[in-house]
């Protein structure tokens, strides 16, 4: 072995700047080598950050660029005739409000005949045509006996049509939309008969086997409610055993046993708890099927173990100086907790509550098991009514083979997504406002 | 809506006691408040607490127990004749009854004896709210009676109510504990019943499932129909795809944040890779089903390659992608937890930052990274959406990734939507399922966590 | 101070030239004009209180300091000439030239054999497996270890005691064949008799090496080195033959720490 001298290579004085110059052509070699490696494997990071990234912005714009068309909707204009002998006044309901639409339909297209024909004509419309013309009556039933001009909902191939959804150079057998379709709808926006509005009945209405008339009401008051249960079972709970576990409990195998029991719980598929949901609330306590009691009961099972978590962590950053100052001064153990530490704790407390209810909200799983699924056309009025939470209308819609429906199932995507990003907003803020440093 | 009106009653029943309390405690002994050992408030408390446990106790009570007595006093009601049914007929004659008698309109004309049977139980539950209410009003204007005698300035209000206190936080956390005796119970409970009808050899090595076929009387239990081997193959198949990706993506994204990004860039970095995680599953299925299976079929289709519309591969990518940030950020918290001292020693010796990350960081966090790499297999083997999306419902034993499988989450899920009778093997099948899924989650979390335990140890 | 006492080298050229050196963390600036030179074949101690300083000149010697975000160094080291300032020069390199041995032994979670083969096998300085095998030996026998872990070279060095763990350290920071060895308070963290046969391994050492030890013993600079330099807010106070220092101190700064009136 020969030590290395570098006074050989570079004298005191000899000032080299350049690195390359200190090493025989071997050393410089591998040192390049080693460095070539270094800006791959760096890059290999750099490629990986950006791989896992822009999987998040495909995922967002894939969502964006099928779901936006689902905001707004086509229609059309037809002159109906409220016809005096076809309503009656004391019983506005009970009319024959689809014999009315189809004909002004008819009226609008003299020419057409013939069964078939006409059954398509009157496709062009959805069938809550018959439900917005009633409306009209309802508002002012001065319209009985005279003719007013109605904007009704264009049926969802009509309205996919109108957006562009469906290439008119294909060949007809090939086209949802037929040629003698395609005259109608160009002469009807020749009229001026055709516009375009925001889709209200999205945010109105319950699920609907047309597409058209499907909303996201519904599955927003369910998620509402079902996330009500959640929080009025698991917040109280999840503080309550946090405070214990942590400040009062002895460390024994009881407490032990406790802790390993939650922090396994943390990890169970969330799928299980569906099951013993199933197994226990519906079929041995009898509980009602699909309601967002039940709902709530499993999910606030399923959060529970992120909330004392969270708490846990929110009261052990309370330092123990301020315990040991408040019993100093002859307050008890339960009041230096609640005059004190809960109150200290309560942001981060919130926080970890907050993301727990914003877990619940965008879990699916457990909820298929208990019924959530069901079609279920009215919105919920209470936690005992049948209901569908959001991300299970999705899951529903997504399963719905028409054009349409992709749209809408990636609108209630972005409806769903909102609301967890301002819950998780909320917090972001609660804890960058309150949050302190000890 | 009855019960909202009972509680807020209830409520304002504790109102009022802790009211008196505090009153009787501030005026009988205003002369000199020094000599009360607890303060009013306490007093009050203590009451208040007196109506709310004993009446909120006897409401859960009665609202689990009135169910199966007002059922089985209906049964007995009923002619011998329906009686004698057997009892999954029996139970659906039940489910006529309450249905009837909720108001909705049954699809035949029920017979006399249902609708009788029917008014019967409107009249049994309308009894038993009545009693609910009467009970535990009483029991709650008896406890304020007996527990305001008990006031004296000696009496420790406070210490007793720091008890009851205590007791209600002592059951708050016994919730885990019931939680997963529930889970455990309810599994085996189900799953014993299915290994009743089909062995349980036949179901762990059986390499054929066909569940729909149990559906015909006959051939309950048939052997062979419900053999999970094709399902755990299917679920193996996918985790592997979906670690091929998080695990590679997820690693190197953490040692990227860990050594190389500056705080800056980490800052903006974590975050979106948080968000990743935030994403509702069934946003990952959609996206699987809608945009990634079509893309690996066209790009199949390109190279003459038949690829399923449901193939393994695109649910066990978008699974992987899912998993990113659950592997990453464990493994950013287990790297960051290696000491500076050791990565000081290896750049001291002249080593570059990614000879320092693969020789001494990387061998040095290996167990937590191993920890984290299980808790996301045991993530990736209980996701349930993306693949109830995005995989297949055939169970295919196979190993091409372009080919449909199925996994246990998604029979589980297709075993149990829809209408059927709860006791067919077909339904008992998805606990067995779901037992198998819930112990191998948790031998991959005890592991997991015994790994990153001892890692943490080592550098504490 | 006149520059012949500064640059004083006792018999022995100088290794290392630091000119006008100042570092900053931030704002905060932490070393102030700091002129020093670190002889060959030599030991110097840099003395001084907590936070003066010391081990952020000493981690600027190997560049170490680029570690730490928003640490800014200005000035001339010359390392035989070349500038360890200078942008274009490489600090992985730079730190093969000159080793550093840290406050706390530090192995890696390797075998004792693996610990000292790592530095070796990344700058490519043996060819086989057999040069490698001899390179592990003489590192360990320089640094007085061969003998007590000749048979366990393949267990984990996370396995031996406090003493030989930093020996260790010193046989891996030796195998890299460094001219220039830096020792923050490399001491500090073994007992009495550890530090004694490490102080012995030191003075083994200077005959091939040039060490510049940070050290809070007082006795320790004074039995192992030639030269001391006493810091203070992070300015170089004085600098001196180590006897003269203790002895005699110009600066009563220097008088005063030395006779444990403050640090």
């Amino acid at each position: 072995m020969t030590e290395p001298s570098f006074e050989k290579i570079a004298g005191p004085g000899a000032a080299m700047a350049n690195s390359k110059g200190l090493m025989p052509d071997r050393e410089a070699a591998l040192v390049r080598r080693r460095y070539r490696a270094e800006a791959r494997f760096k890059a290999l990071g750099v490629a990986a950050i950006v791989c896992a990234i822009s999987m998040l912005f495909l995922l967002v714009g894939s969502i964006i660029s099928t779901g936006w068309s689902a905001f707004y909707q086509y229609e059309i204009a037809l002159d109906i005739k409220f016809d005096k002998a076809e309503i009656d006044l004391t019983n506005p309901r009970n009319a024959n409000y689809g014999g009315l639409v189809k004909s002004a339909l008819s009226a609008q297209f003299p020419e057409v005949s013939g069964r078939t024909n006409k059954r398509t004509l009157y496709g062009l419309v959805s069938s809550g045509a018959d439900y917005q013309a009633m409306e009209v009556v309802l508002d002012d039933p001065s319209v009985v006996g005279n003719t007013r001009r109605v904007w009704v909902l264009a049926s969802d191939d009509i309205d996919s049509l109108l957006k562009g959804f469906i290439d008119r150079s294909l060949p007809e057998a090939d086209r949802r939309v037929k040629n003698k379709e395609l005259v109608w709808i160009d002469r009807l926006k020749t009229d001026g008969r055709v516009r375009w509005s925001m889709n209200t009945v999205f945010w109105k209405s319950g699920d609907s086997r047309e597409p058209e008339l499907a909303g996201f009401w519904g599955a927003i008051v369910g998620s509402f409610f079902t996330l009500l249960v959640t929080l009025a079972l698991s917040f109280p709970v999840g503080v309550l055993a946090a405070v214990y576990l942590e400040e009062f409990a002895p460390k024994n195998r009881w407490t032990d046993f406790i802790e390993v029991n939650i922090n396994n719980l943390a990890a169970v598929p969330s799928i299980v708890f569906g099951l013993l949901g199933l197994a226990v609330f519906l079929n041995f306590f009898g509980l009602p099927r699909s309601a967002p009691l039940v709902g709530g009961i499993v999910l606030s099972l399923m959060t529970l173990p992120t909330i004392i978590i969270a708490s846990r962590a929110a009261l052990k950053a309370v330092p123990p100086s301020i315990r040991e100052a408040a019993l100093g001064v002859g307050a008890s153990k339960h009041q230096v907790v609640t005059h004190h530490v809960l109150p200290l704790a309560m942001p981060g407390i919130l926080t970890g509550t907050i993301i727990g209810m914003a877990q619940a909200l965008g879990e699916t799983a457990p909820l298929l098991m208990i019924g959530m699924v069901a079609f279920i056309v009215n919105v919920p009025g209470g936690v005992t009514d049948p209901s569908t939470v959001m991300p299970v209308q999705i899951y529903l819609w997504a399963d719905s083979p028409e054009r349409a429906f992709v749209a809408r199932t990636s609108a209630g995507i972005m409806a769903l997504l909102g609301f967890l990003i301002l819950m998780n907003a909320l917090a972001v803020i609660l804890r960058k406002r309150f949050e302190r440093r000890w | 809506m009855q019960i909202w009106i009972l509680l807020s009653l209830i409520v304002c029943l504790a109102g009022y006691g802790h009211i008196l309390g505090r009153r009787r405690a501030v005026s009988i002994f205003q002369t000199d408040v020094i000599s009360l050992h607890s303060l009013p408030f306490y007093h009050g408390a203590y009451i208040a607490l007196w109506v709310l446990i004993p009446a909120a106790i006897s409401i859960v009570f009665w609202l689990t127990a009135q169910g199966p007595i007002i059922e089985n006093l209906v049964i007995s009601g009923l002619s011998p004749a329906t009686q004698a049914l057997p009892s999954d007929r029996l139970s659906l004659v039940l489910h006529d009854i309450v249905n009837i008698a909720s108001g909705d309109i049954p699809t035949k004309e029920p017979s006399l004896e249902i609708k009788a049977a029917a008014e019967r139980f409107s009249q049994l539950k309308g009894l038993s709210n009545y009693g609910m209410v009467v009970v535990s009003l009483g029991l709650g204007i008896g406890c304020i009676w007996m527990a305001q005698r008990r006031l004296s300035p000696e009496f420790r209000a406070r210490n007793q109510v720091e008890r009851i206190i205590t007791f209600v936080m002592i059951a708050a956390s016994t919730i885990a504990i019931l939680t997963t005796i529930g889970i455990v119970l309810s599994l085996l409970f189900e799953a014993w019943r299915f290994f009743l009808r089909v062995p349980l050899d036949d179901f762990l090595f059986g390499l054929h499932w066909s569940p729909q076929t149990a559906i015909r009387a006959d051939q309950v239990g048939a052997s062979g129909s419900f053999g999970a081997i094709p399902i755990f193959a299917g679920t193996l198949l996918i985790t592997v795809i979906a670690m091929c990706v998080a695990v590679p993506l997820g690693l190197m994204s953490a040692i990227y944040m860990s050594e190389y990004a500056s705080a800056r860039t980490r800052g903006v970095i974590k975050p979106l890779l948080e968000v990743l995680a935030g994403v509702p599953t069934v946003v990952y299925g959609f996206f699987a089903a809608l945009t990634v299976a079509p893309f690996f079929r066209g790009m199949g289709e390109g190279i003459g390659l038949d690829v399923s519309s449901e193939s393994a591969l695109a649910a066990g990518i978008v699974m992987g992608i899912m998993i990113i940030p659950f592997v990453s950020s464990l493994s950013d918290d287990v790297m960051n937890a290696v000491p500076q001292t050791l990565r000081d020693g290896s750049f001291a010796l002249g080593a570059t930052k990614s000879e320092t990350i693969k020789q001494v960081v990387l061998p040095a966090a290996l167990p937590g990274v191993v920890g984290a790499v299980l808790l996301a297999v045991s993530r990736a083997i209980g996701e349930t959406m993306i693949v109830v999306m995005a995989a297949g419902l055939a169970a295919n034993l196979t190993a091409n990734p372009f080919e449909a499988v199925t996994t246990v989450t998604v029979q589980i899920v297709t075993l149990l939507v829809g209408d059927q009778e709860f006791d067919s093997s077909k339904t008992l099948a998805a606990f067995a399922l779901g037992l198998v899924l819930f112990f191998v989650t948790l031998a991959l979390n005890v592991f997991a966590l015994r790994f990153v335990r001892k890692y943490r140890e080592k550098y504490d | 101070m006149a520059d012949g006492e500064r640059f004083n080298m006792v018999a022995a050229e100088a290794k290392v030239l630091v000119r006008d050196l100042n570092v900053y963390y931030g704002d905060k600036q932490a070393l102030f004009d700091i002129e020093l030179d670190i002889g060959k074949h030599q030991v110097t101690s840099l003395i001084g209180p907590s936070g003066c300083g010391k081990s952020t000149f000493l981690r600027c010697l190997n560049r170490m300091n680029d570690v730490i975000d928003g640490c800014r160094m200005e000035g001339s080291i010359k390392v035989d000439g070349d500038e360890v300032l200078d942008a274009s020069i490489d600090p992985v390199q730079l730190r093969r030239r000159v080793g550093m041995v840290f406050q706390k032994p530090n192995p890696f979670p390797k075998s004792i054999y693996d610990n000292i083969a790592y530095g070796p096998r990344i700058h490519g300085l043996v060819s086989n497996q057999d040069e490698l095998d001899e390179l592990v030996q003489s590192s360990l026998e320089r640094a007085a270890l061969w003998d007590e872990v000749k048979d366990r070279l393949h267990q984990p060095g996370t396995g031996l005691s406090g003493g030989q763990q930093q020996r260790l350290c010193i046989a891996r920071a030796i195998a890299v064949r460094p001219d220039v060895i830096l020792m923050d308070e490399p001491c500090s963290a073994l007992d009495p008799i550890a530090t004694a046969r490490v102080e012995e391994l030191i003075e083994e050492l200077k005959k091939a090496y040039s060490i510049v030890i940070v050290t809070h013993s007082m006795q320790q600079a004074a039995r192992i080195s030639q030269r001391t330099a006493f810091f203070h807010l992070g300015l170089l106070v004085e600098v001196g033959v180590t006897e003269q220092i203790f002895t005699a101190p110009r600066d009563e700064r220097t008088q005063g720490y030395i006779t444990g009136r403050f640090g």
